[in-house]
Protein backbone atom coordinates (compact mmCIF):
# COMPACT_ATOMS: atom_id res chain seq x y z
CA UNK A 1 0.00 0.00 0.00
CA UNK A 2 3.04 1.95 0.50
CA UNK A 3 3.01 2.86 -2.84
CA UNK A 4 -0.50 4.76 -2.96
CA UNK A 5 0.92 7.55 -1.17
CA UNK A 6 3.79 8.52 -3.70
CA UNK A 7 3.57 11.83 -4.88
CA UNK A 8 2.93 10.62 -8.17
CA UNK A 9 0.56 8.15 -7.46
CA UNK A 10 -1.17 10.87 -4.72
CA UNK A 11 -1.29 13.60 -8.34
CA UNK A 12 -3.15 10.57 -10.82
CA UNK A 13 -5.54 9.80 -8.14
CA UNK A 14 -6.55 13.58 -7.19
CA UNK A 15 -6.04 14.91 -11.20
CA UNK A 16 -8.33 11.92 -12.27
CA UNK A 17 -11.13 12.49 -9.53
CA UNK A 18 -11.43 16.04 -10.14
CA UNK A 19 -11.96 15.27 -14.00
CA UNK A 20 -14.49 12.24 -13.22
CA UNK A 21 -16.31 14.79 -10.68
CA UNK A 22 -16.81 17.52 -12.66
CA UNK A 23 -17.87 15.77 -15.64
CA UNK A 24 -20.82 14.59 -13.65
CA UNK A 25 -21.66 17.76 -11.89
CA UNK A 26 -21.13 19.51 -15.46
CA UNK A 27 -23.66 17.12 -17.13
CA UNK A 28 -26.25 17.17 -14.71
CA UNK A 29 -26.47 20.77 -14.47
CA UNK A 30 -26.68 21.25 -17.91
CA UNK A 31 -28.97 18.46 -18.78
CA UNK A 32 -31.37 19.28 -16.32
CA UNK A 33 -30.99 23.42 -16.87
CA UNK A 34 -34.28 23.43 -19.09
CA UNK A 35 -36.31 22.12 -16.82
CA UNK A 36 -35.32 24.16 -14.30
CA UNK A 37 -35.85 27.69 -16.53
CA UNK A 38 -39.13 25.89 -16.72
CA UNK A 39 -40.24 25.72 -12.86
CA UNK A 40 -38.52 29.00 -12.25
CA UNK A 41 -40.61 30.93 -14.63
CA UNK A 42 -44.18 29.08 -13.60
CA UNK A 43 -42.71 29.82 -9.75
CA UNK A 44 -42.94 33.57 -11.05
CA UNK A 45 -45.99 33.28 -12.72
CA UNK A 46 -48.02 31.96 -9.93
CA UNK A 47 -46.28 34.07 -7.27
CA UNK A 48 -48.19 37.10 -9.68
CA UNK A 49 -51.28 35.47 -9.40
CA UNK A 50 -51.69 33.93 -5.87
CA UNK A 51 -50.64 37.47 -4.68
CA UNK A 52 -53.60 39.07 -6.79
CA UNK A 53 -55.85 36.35 -5.77
CA UNK A 54 -56.27 35.25 -8.92
CA UNK A 55 -54.82 31.75 -8.57
CA UNK A 56 -57.38 29.34 -9.13
CA UNK A 57 -55.41 25.88 -7.93
CA UNK A 58 -55.48 22.84 -10.60
CA UNK A 59 -55.44 24.72 -13.27
CA UNK A 60 -52.65 25.13 -15.49
CA UNK A 61 -50.68 28.47 -14.54
CA UNK A 62 -49.81 28.87 -17.90
CA UNK A 63 -53.09 29.34 -19.42
CA UNK A 64 -54.24 32.06 -16.41
CA UNK A 65 -51.66 33.70 -17.44
CA UNK A 66 -52.76 34.57 -20.58
CA UNK A 67 -54.86 37.20 -19.31
CA UNK A 68 -51.95 39.07 -18.08
CA UNK A 69 -49.35 41.05 -19.94
CA UNK A 70 -46.22 42.34 -18.22
CA UNK A 71 -45.27 45.72 -18.61
CA UNK A 72 -41.94 47.71 -17.90
CA UNK A 73 -43.02 51.20 -16.27
CA UNK A 74 -40.25 53.94 -15.80
CA UNK A 75 -40.60 54.72 -12.19
CA UNK A 76 -39.69 58.52 -12.51
CA UNK A 77 -41.87 59.74 -15.09
CA UNK A 78 -44.77 57.21 -14.77
CA UNK A 79 -45.25 55.82 -18.01
CA UNK A 80 -44.94 52.37 -20.14
CA UNK A 81 -41.01 52.33 -21.02
CA UNK A 82 -41.51 48.64 -23.13
CA UNK A 83 -38.48 49.36 -25.21
CA UNK A 84 -35.82 50.32 -22.41
CA UNK A 85 -35.50 47.01 -20.80
CA UNK A 86 -35.87 43.23 -22.44
CA UNK A 87 -38.91 41.69 -20.00
CA UNK A 88 -37.78 38.28 -20.44
CA UNK A 89 -34.61 38.92 -18.81
CA UNK A 90 -34.66 42.09 -16.89
CA UNK A 91 -34.16 41.03 -13.19
CA UNK A 92 -36.07 43.62 -10.89
CA UNK A 93 -34.44 42.42 -7.75
CA UNK A 94 -30.82 42.73 -9.27
CA UNK A 95 -31.50 46.02 -10.65
CA UNK A 96 -32.71 47.67 -7.33
CA UNK A 97 -28.64 46.82 -6.25
CA UNK A 98 -27.39 48.11 -8.98
CA UNK A 99 -26.17 51.76 -8.91
CA UNK A 100 -26.95 51.77 -12.84
CA UNK A 101 -30.22 50.90 -12.54
CA UNK A 102 -31.28 52.15 -9.59
CA UNK A 103 -30.96 55.36 -7.33
CA UNK A 104 -30.20 55.98 -3.90
CA UNK A 105 -33.27 56.79 -1.46
CA UNK A 106 -33.13 59.91 1.29
CA UNK A 107 -33.67 58.51 4.54
CA UNK A 108 -37.03 60.51 4.16
CA UNK A 109 -38.67 58.55 1.15
CA UNK A 110 -37.15 55.54 2.31
CA UNK A 111 -40.21 54.97 4.52
CA UNK A 112 -40.29 50.61 3.43
CA UNK A 113 -36.50 50.90 4.72
CA UNK A 114 -35.16 49.38 0.99
CA UNK A 115 -32.42 51.78 0.46
CA UNK A 116 -32.39 52.03 -3.47
CA UNK A 117 -35.02 51.88 -6.12
CA UNK A 118 -35.01 50.47 -9.29
CA UNK A 119 -35.37 52.99 -12.66
CA UNK A 120 -37.39 50.19 -14.12
CA UNK A 121 -40.13 48.08 -12.10
CA UNK A 122 -42.24 45.38 -13.91
CA UNK A 123 -46.08 45.57 -13.63
CA UNK A 124 -48.82 42.76 -15.14
CA UNK A 125 -51.80 44.23 -16.11
CA UNK A 126 -55.18 41.64 -16.36
CA UNK A 127 -57.06 42.45 -19.49
CA UNK A 128 -60.27 41.14 -20.15
CA UNK A 129 -61.16 39.97 -23.81
CA UNK A 130 -62.01 43.17 -24.91
CA UNK A 131 -58.22 44.56 -24.25
CA UNK A 132 -59.79 46.85 -21.46
CA UNK A 133 -57.72 46.26 -17.69
CA UNK A 134 -59.19 44.54 -15.41
CA UNK A 135 -56.22 44.32 -12.52
CA UNK A 136 -52.82 46.27 -12.27
CA UNK A 137 -50.43 44.01 -10.32
CA UNK A 138 -47.67 46.28 -9.06
CA UNK A 139 -44.43 44.57 -6.85
CA UNK A 140 -43.92 45.42 -3.48
CA UNK A 141 -41.20 45.12 -1.22
CA UNK A 142 -40.40 46.44 2.47
CA UNK A 143 -38.44 45.82 5.30
CA UNK A 144 -40.61 43.94 8.83
CA UNK A 145 -39.08 43.05 11.50
CA UNK A 146 -36.30 40.76 10.44
CA UNK A 147 -36.44 40.89 6.80
CA UNK A 148 -37.10 42.34 3.42
CA UNK A 149 -40.63 41.13 2.41
CA UNK A 150 -41.08 40.85 -1.54
CA UNK A 151 -44.75 40.49 -2.60
CA UNK A 152 -47.54 41.92 -5.07
CA UNK A 153 -50.43 44.39 -4.27
CA UNK A 154 -52.94 44.08 -6.87
CA UNK A 155 -55.41 47.19 -7.93
CA UNK A 156 -59.11 47.24 -9.92
CA UNK A 157 -59.11 49.24 -13.06
CA UNK A 158 -59.80 52.34 -10.68
CA UNK A 159 -56.31 52.47 -9.54
CA UNK A 160 -57.39 52.66 -6.17
CA UNK A 161 -59.13 50.32 -4.56
CA UNK A 162 -57.36 47.21 -3.89
CA UNK A 163 -58.13 43.55 -5.24
CA UNK A 164 -55.30 41.45 -3.37
CA UNK A 165 -52.51 41.19 -1.35
CA UNK A 166 -49.48 38.66 -0.72
CA UNK A 167 -46.12 37.89 -0.12
CA UNK A 168 -44.24 35.46 -1.68
CA UNK A 169 -40.41 35.93 0.25
CA UNK A 170 -40.00 36.63 3.81
CA UNK A 171 -38.39 35.72 6.85
CA UNK A 172 -41.12 36.99 9.60
CA UNK A 173 -41.27 35.11 13.06
CA UNK A 174 -43.96 31.86 12.30
CA UNK A 175 -47.17 32.24 13.75
CA UNK A 176 -46.33 36.30 14.18
CA UNK A 177 -45.38 38.27 12.26
CA UNK A 178 -45.54 34.89 9.54
CA UNK A 179 -49.09 35.58 9.54
CA UNK A 180 -48.76 37.91 6.79
CA UNK A 181 -49.22 34.34 5.12
CA UNK A 182 -52.42 33.55 6.49
CA UNK A 183 -55.87 33.45 3.99
CA UNK A 184 -57.92 35.22 6.55
CA UNK A 185 -56.03 38.02 6.86
CA UNK A 186 -54.65 38.36 3.60
CA UNK A 187 -58.76 38.03 2.69
CA UNK A 188 -59.10 41.25 4.73
CA UNK A 189 -57.37 43.73 1.79
CA UNK A 190 -59.63 43.08 -1.24
CA UNK A 191 -62.09 45.95 -1.61
CA UNK A 192 -60.42 48.54 1.14
CA UNK A 193 -59.26 51.83 -0.41
CA UNK A 194 -55.99 53.06 -0.96
CA UNK A 195 -55.86 56.70 -1.58
CA UNK A 196 -57.87 59.82 0.10
CA UNK A 197 -57.86 62.96 -1.02
CA UNK A 198 -54.86 61.57 -2.84
CA UNK A 199 -52.64 60.34 -0.60
CA UNK A 200 -51.92 57.18 0.19
CA UNK A 201 -54.33 56.30 3.33
CA UNK A 202 -54.42 52.47 3.67
CA UNK A 203 -52.69 51.38 6.63
CA UNK A 204 -53.13 48.57 9.19
CA UNK A 205 -54.36 49.43 12.86
CA UNK A 206 -53.71 48.33 16.11
CA UNK A 207 -56.36 45.13 17.18
CA UNK A 208 -59.45 44.59 14.73
CA UNK A 209 -61.46 47.07 12.35
CA UNK A 210 -64.46 48.82 13.51
CA UNK A 211 -67.01 47.78 10.12
CA UNK A 212 -69.28 50.49 11.38
CA UNK A 213 -65.92 53.14 11.28
CA UNK A 214 -66.05 55.92 8.41
CA UNK A 215 -62.46 54.76 8.27
CA UNK A 216 -62.49 51.55 8.20
CA UNK A 217 -62.39 51.76 4.24
CA UNK A 218 -58.85 52.08 4.36
CA UNK A 219 -58.07 50.13 7.32
CA UNK A 220 -57.10 46.44 7.84
CA UNK A 221 -56.22 44.30 10.80
CA UNK A 222 -52.97 44.56 12.43
CA UNK A 223 -51.41 41.33 12.83
CA UNK A 224 -50.99 40.44 16.82
CA UNK A 225 -48.03 40.45 18.46
CA UNK A 226 -46.26 41.25 15.41
CA UNK A 227 -46.34 45.20 15.62
CA UNK A 228 -43.27 45.87 13.63
CA UNK A 229 -44.25 43.91 10.79
CA UNK A 230 -47.62 45.38 10.65
CA UNK A 231 -45.87 48.72 10.66
CA UNK A 232 -43.56 47.25 7.93
CA UNK A 233 -46.57 46.42 5.52
CA UNK A 234 -48.07 49.65 5.86
CA UNK A 235 -44.84 51.21 5.40
CA UNK A 236 -44.02 49.57 2.38
CA UNK A 237 -47.62 49.50 1.05
CA UNK A 238 -47.32 53.64 1.50
CA UNK A 239 -44.03 53.81 -0.52
CA UNK A 240 -44.50 51.65 -3.15
CA UNK A 241 -48.10 53.60 -3.83
CA UNK A 242 -46.56 56.80 -2.96
CA UNK A 243 -44.81 59.61 -5.14
CA UNK A 244 -41.66 57.48 -5.09
CA UNK A 245 -43.40 54.14 -6.09
CA UNK A 246 -46.02 54.05 -8.59
CA UNK A 247 -48.44 57.07 -8.05
CA UNK A 248 -47.18 58.99 -11.01
CA UNK A 249 -47.47 56.03 -12.86
CA UNK A 250 -51.65 55.08 -11.52
CA UNK A 251 -52.07 58.57 -11.89
CA UNK A 252 -51.34 58.62 -15.40
CA UNK A 253 -53.34 55.13 -16.28
CA UNK A 254 -56.15 56.89 -14.42
CA UNK A 255 -55.81 59.91 -17.07
CA UNK A 256 -55.17 57.32 -19.84
CA UNK A 257 -51.78 58.99 -20.32
CA UNK A 258 -49.48 55.91 -19.07
CA UNK B 1 -26.42 -12.22 4.79
CA UNK B 2 -27.10 -11.28 8.69
CA UNK B 3 -24.27 -8.83 8.57
CA UNK B 4 -25.81 -7.09 6.02
CA UNK B 5 -29.40 -6.91 7.98
CA UNK B 6 -27.62 -5.86 10.19
CA UNK B 7 -25.61 -2.90 9.03
CA UNK B 8 -29.28 -1.51 7.42
CA UNK B 9 -30.67 -1.97 10.21
CA UNK B 10 -28.21 -1.34 13.13
CA UNK B 11 -28.53 2.50 12.51
CA UNK B 12 -32.18 2.59 12.96
CA UNK B 13 -32.11 2.48 16.88
CA UNK B 14 -29.24 0.53 18.28
CA UNK B 15 -26.80 3.07 16.53
CA UNK B 16 -28.67 5.89 15.81
CA UNK B 17 -26.76 8.46 14.03
CA UNK B 18 -28.34 11.59 15.78
CA UNK B 19 -29.42 9.86 19.02
CA UNK B 20 -26.21 8.22 19.86
CA UNK B 21 -23.67 9.38 18.23
CA UNK B 22 -24.96 12.93 17.95
CA UNK B 23 -23.96 13.82 14.62
CA UNK B 24 -25.94 15.48 11.94
CA UNK B 25 -27.79 17.68 14.76
CA UNK B 26 -27.97 21.36 12.32
CA UNK B 27 -29.93 20.23 9.63
CA UNK B 28 -32.37 18.72 12.03
CA UNK B 29 -32.91 21.48 13.96
CA UNK B 30 -33.63 23.47 10.37
CA UNK B 31 -35.66 21.60 8.03
CA UNK B 32 -37.98 19.84 10.88
CA UNK B 33 -40.64 22.48 10.89
CA UNK B 34 -42.72 20.77 7.88
CA UNK B 35 -42.73 17.61 7.57
CA UNK B 36 -42.74 17.41 3.29
CA UNK B 37 -39.70 19.27 3.39
CA UNK B 38 -37.93 17.04 5.93
CA UNK B 39 -39.43 14.00 3.79
CA UNK B 40 -37.55 15.01 0.93
CA UNK B 41 -33.95 16.07 3.30
CA UNK B 42 -34.24 12.66 4.79
CA UNK B 43 -34.36 11.10 0.84
CA UNK B 44 -31.64 13.37 -0.38
CA UNK B 45 -29.56 12.49 2.49
CA UNK B 46 -30.02 8.48 2.73
CA UNK B 47 -29.13 9.00 -1.43
CA UNK B 48 -26.27 11.05 -0.77
CA UNK B 49 -24.51 8.89 2.19
CA UNK B 50 -25.18 5.55 0.41
CA UNK B 51 -24.09 6.79 -3.05
CA UNK B 52 -20.77 8.53 -1.31
CA UNK B 53 -20.15 5.32 0.51
CA UNK B 54 -20.04 3.21 -2.19
CA UNK B 55 -17.94 6.01 -4.22
CA UNK B 56 -14.99 6.00 -1.52
CA UNK B 57 -15.37 1.97 -0.82
CA UNK B 58 -14.89 1.40 -4.47
CA UNK B 59 -11.93 3.16 -4.62
CA UNK B 60 -10.72 3.00 -1.19
CA UNK B 61 -7.48 0.98 -2.15
CA UNK B 62 -6.02 3.68 -4.11
CA UNK B 63 -6.69 6.52 -2.46
CA UNK B 64 -3.68 8.74 -0.66
CA UNK B 65 -3.78 8.60 3.33
CA UNK B 66 -2.41 12.36 2.51
CA UNK B 67 -5.41 13.74 0.81
CA UNK B 68 -7.72 10.89 1.95
CA UNK B 69 -10.47 13.68 3.72
CA UNK B 70 -10.65 15.80 0.28
CA UNK B 71 -10.95 12.91 -1.65
CA UNK B 72 -13.82 12.13 0.98
CA UNK B 73 -15.02 15.73 0.01
CA UNK B 74 -14.69 16.42 -3.55
CA UNK B 75 -16.82 12.95 -4.17
CA UNK B 76 -19.63 14.01 -1.31
CA UNK B 77 -19.75 17.39 -2.65
CA UNK B 78 -19.85 16.52 -6.17
CA UNK B 79 -23.00 13.88 -5.00
CA UNK B 80 -24.68 17.03 -2.96
CA UNK B 81 -24.67 19.25 -6.28
CA UNK B 82 -26.36 16.87 -8.59
CA UNK B 83 -28.99 15.95 -5.59
CA UNK B 84 -29.20 19.85 -5.48
CA UNK B 85 -29.72 20.34 -9.85
CA UNK B 86 -32.53 17.40 -9.43
CA UNK B 87 -34.79 18.76 -6.79
CA UNK B 88 -34.43 22.39 -8.52
CA UNK B 89 -35.80 20.40 -11.90
CA UNK B 90 -38.35 18.59 -9.81
CA UNK B 91 -39.20 19.76 -6.44
CA UNK B 92 -38.94 23.59 -7.53
CA UNK B 93 -41.20 24.59 -4.17
CA UNK B 94 -39.32 22.10 -1.84
CA UNK B 95 -35.95 22.78 -2.65
CA UNK B 96 -36.62 26.53 -2.42
CA UNK B 97 -37.69 25.71 0.98
CA UNK B 98 -34.58 24.17 1.88
CA UNK B 99 -32.31 26.68 0.15
CA UNK B 100 -28.87 26.38 1.09
CA UNK B 101 -29.44 22.88 3.70
CA UNK B 102 -29.21 21.05 0.44
CA UNK B 103 -25.93 22.31 -0.23
CA UNK B 104 -24.93 21.81 3.58
CA UNK B 105 -25.39 18.27 3.48
CA UNK B 106 -21.59 18.57 2.22
CA UNK B 107 -20.95 19.55 5.89
CA UNK B 108 -23.10 17.09 7.34
CA UNK B 109 -21.28 14.69 9.97
CA UNK B 110 -23.35 11.88 9.24
CA UNK B 111 -21.79 11.77 5.76
CA UNK B 112 -18.55 12.38 6.33
CA UNK B 113 -18.07 10.11 9.44
CA UNK B 114 -19.58 7.45 7.40
CA UNK B 115 -17.18 7.61 4.65
CA UNK B 116 -14.48 7.75 7.23
CA UNK B 117 -15.64 5.29 9.51
CA UNK B 118 -16.90 2.38 7.57
CA UNK B 119 -16.54 2.59 3.60
CA UNK B 120 -12.83 3.02 4.21
CA UNK B 121 -12.48 -0.21 5.45
CA UNK B 122 -14.75 -2.22 4.04
CA UNK B 123 -16.50 -3.33 0.19
CA UNK B 124 -18.79 -1.17 -1.39
CA UNK B 125 -22.11 -3.37 -1.51
CA UNK B 126 -22.21 -2.91 2.49
CA UNK B 127 -21.08 0.49 2.46
CA UNK B 128 -23.76 1.21 0.68
CA UNK B 129 -26.28 -0.76 2.97
CA UNK B 130 -24.40 1.05 5.79
CA UNK B 131 -25.34 4.56 3.82
CA UNK B 132 -28.90 3.50 3.64
CA UNK B 133 -29.36 2.52 7.37
CA UNK B 134 -27.91 5.38 8.43
CA UNK B 135 -29.72 7.88 6.55
CA UNK B 136 -32.73 5.92 7.44
CA UNK B 137 -31.47 6.15 11.10
CA UNK B 138 -31.25 10.05 10.58
CA UNK B 139 -34.63 9.94 8.69
CA UNK B 140 -36.69 8.11 11.75
CA UNK B 141 -34.97 11.09 14.52
CA UNK B 142 -35.95 13.84 11.83
CA UNK B 143 -39.14 11.95 10.88
CA UNK B 144 -40.60 11.80 14.18
CA UNK B 145 -39.35 15.71 15.74
CA UNK B 146 -41.51 16.87 12.22
CA UNK B 147 -44.80 15.12 13.28
CA UNK B 148 -44.57 16.83 16.31
CA UNK B 149 -43.36 20.20 15.22
CA UNK B 150 -45.83 20.60 12.26
CA UNK B 151 -48.64 19.01 14.07
CA UNK B 152 -48.26 20.86 17.58
CA UNK B 153 -46.79 24.17 15.86
CA UNK B 154 -49.17 25.02 12.73
CA UNK B 155 -51.91 22.25 13.10
CA UNK B 156 -51.24 20.27 10.41
CA UNK B 157 -49.39 17.01 8.74
CA UNK B 158 -47.99 17.11 5.07
CA UNK B 159 -49.94 20.77 4.77
CA UNK B 160 -52.58 19.10 5.98
CA UNK B 161 -54.95 20.72 8.27
CA UNK B 162 -55.32 17.99 11.26
CA UNK B 163 -55.89 20.56 14.32
CA UNK B 164 -58.18 23.66 13.40
CA UNK B 165 -56.56 26.67 14.27
CA UNK B 166 -57.94 29.68 16.29
CA UNK B 167 -57.22 32.02 13.75
CA UNK B 168 -59.24 30.15 11.42
CA UNK B 169 -62.04 29.83 13.48
CA UNK B 170 -61.20 26.41 15.01
CA UNK B 171 -60.15 25.50 18.31
CA UNK B 172 -56.41 24.74 18.38
CA UNK B 173 -53.87 27.70 19.73
CA UNK B 174 -50.81 26.78 17.96
CA UNK B 175 -47.57 26.59 20.08
CA UNK B 176 -45.35 28.82 18.29
CA UNK B 177 -41.84 28.24 19.74
CA UNK B 178 -41.98 24.51 17.98
CA UNK B 179 -41.73 26.33 14.73
CA UNK B 180 -38.55 27.86 15.80
CA UNK B 181 -35.45 26.18 15.90
CA UNK B 182 -34.09 25.64 19.50
CA UNK B 183 -37.85 23.55 20.06
CA UNK B 184 -36.02 20.86 17.53
CA UNK B 185 -33.06 20.57 20.52
CA UNK B 186 -35.78 20.06 23.30
CA UNK B 187 -37.68 17.39 21.14
CA UNK B 188 -34.05 15.37 20.16
CA UNK B 189 -33.31 15.62 23.65
CA UNK B 190 -36.57 13.65 24.68
CA UNK B 191 -35.91 11.34 21.57
CA UNK B 192 -32.70 10.53 23.50
CA UNK B 193 -34.00 10.10 26.80
CA UNK B 194 -36.52 8.01 25.66
CA UNK B 195 -34.30 5.69 23.41
CA UNK B 196 -32.03 5.21 26.28
CA UNK B 197 -34.70 4.49 28.80
CA UNK B 198 -35.69 1.52 26.50
CA UNK B 199 -31.87 0.60 25.73
CA UNK B 200 -30.27 1.15 28.72
CA UNK B 201 -26.82 -0.03 27.54
CA UNK B 202 -26.71 3.23 25.53
CA UNK B 203 -26.53 5.10 28.19
CA UNK B 204 -22.12 6.48 29.00
CA UNK B 205 -20.25 6.12 31.54
CA UNK B 206 -20.32 9.05 33.53
CA UNK B 207 -16.76 10.58 32.87
CA UNK B 208 -16.04 11.76 36.25
CA UNK B 209 -17.94 11.59 39.45
CA UNK B 210 -18.72 14.80 41.46
CA UNK B 211 -16.78 14.57 44.99
CA UNK B 212 -19.15 14.77 47.94
CA UNK B 213 -19.18 18.15 49.59
CA UNK B 214 -17.51 18.54 52.15
CA UNK B 215 -18.90 18.72 55.53
CA UNK B 216 -19.09 22.12 56.90
CA UNK B 217 -15.85 23.46 58.84
CA UNK B 218 -13.75 21.18 57.02
CA UNK B 219 -13.02 23.29 54.09
CA UNK B 220 -11.69 26.11 55.64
Amino acid sequence: MSSNDSIRKTLIVAFSLCIVCSVIVSAAVVMLQPVQEVNKTLDRKRNILAAAGLLVEGQSIDEQFTHVKTRVVDLTTGKFADDAVNIERYNQRKAAKDPGKSEALSPEQDVAKIQRREQYALVYIVQNPAGEIEKIILPIRGYGLWSTLHGFIALESDANTVAGLGFYEHGETPGLGGEVDNPRWKASWPGKLVYRDGDVHIGLIKGAVDPAAEEARWEIDGLAGATLTSKGVTNLVHFWLGEDGFEPFLNNLRAGEA
Amino acid sequence: MTAIKETLTGPIFKNNPIALQILGICSALAVTSSLKVTLVMCIALTLVTAFSSMSISSIRRHIPGSIRIIVQMVIIASLVIVVDQFLKAYAFTISKQLSVFVGLIITNCIVMGRAEAFAMKNPPLASFVDGIGNGLGYSVVLIAVAVVRELFGSGKLMGFEVLPLVTEGGWYIPNGMLLLPPSAFFLIGGFIWVLRSVRTEQVEEPEFKLARHTPVGEGV
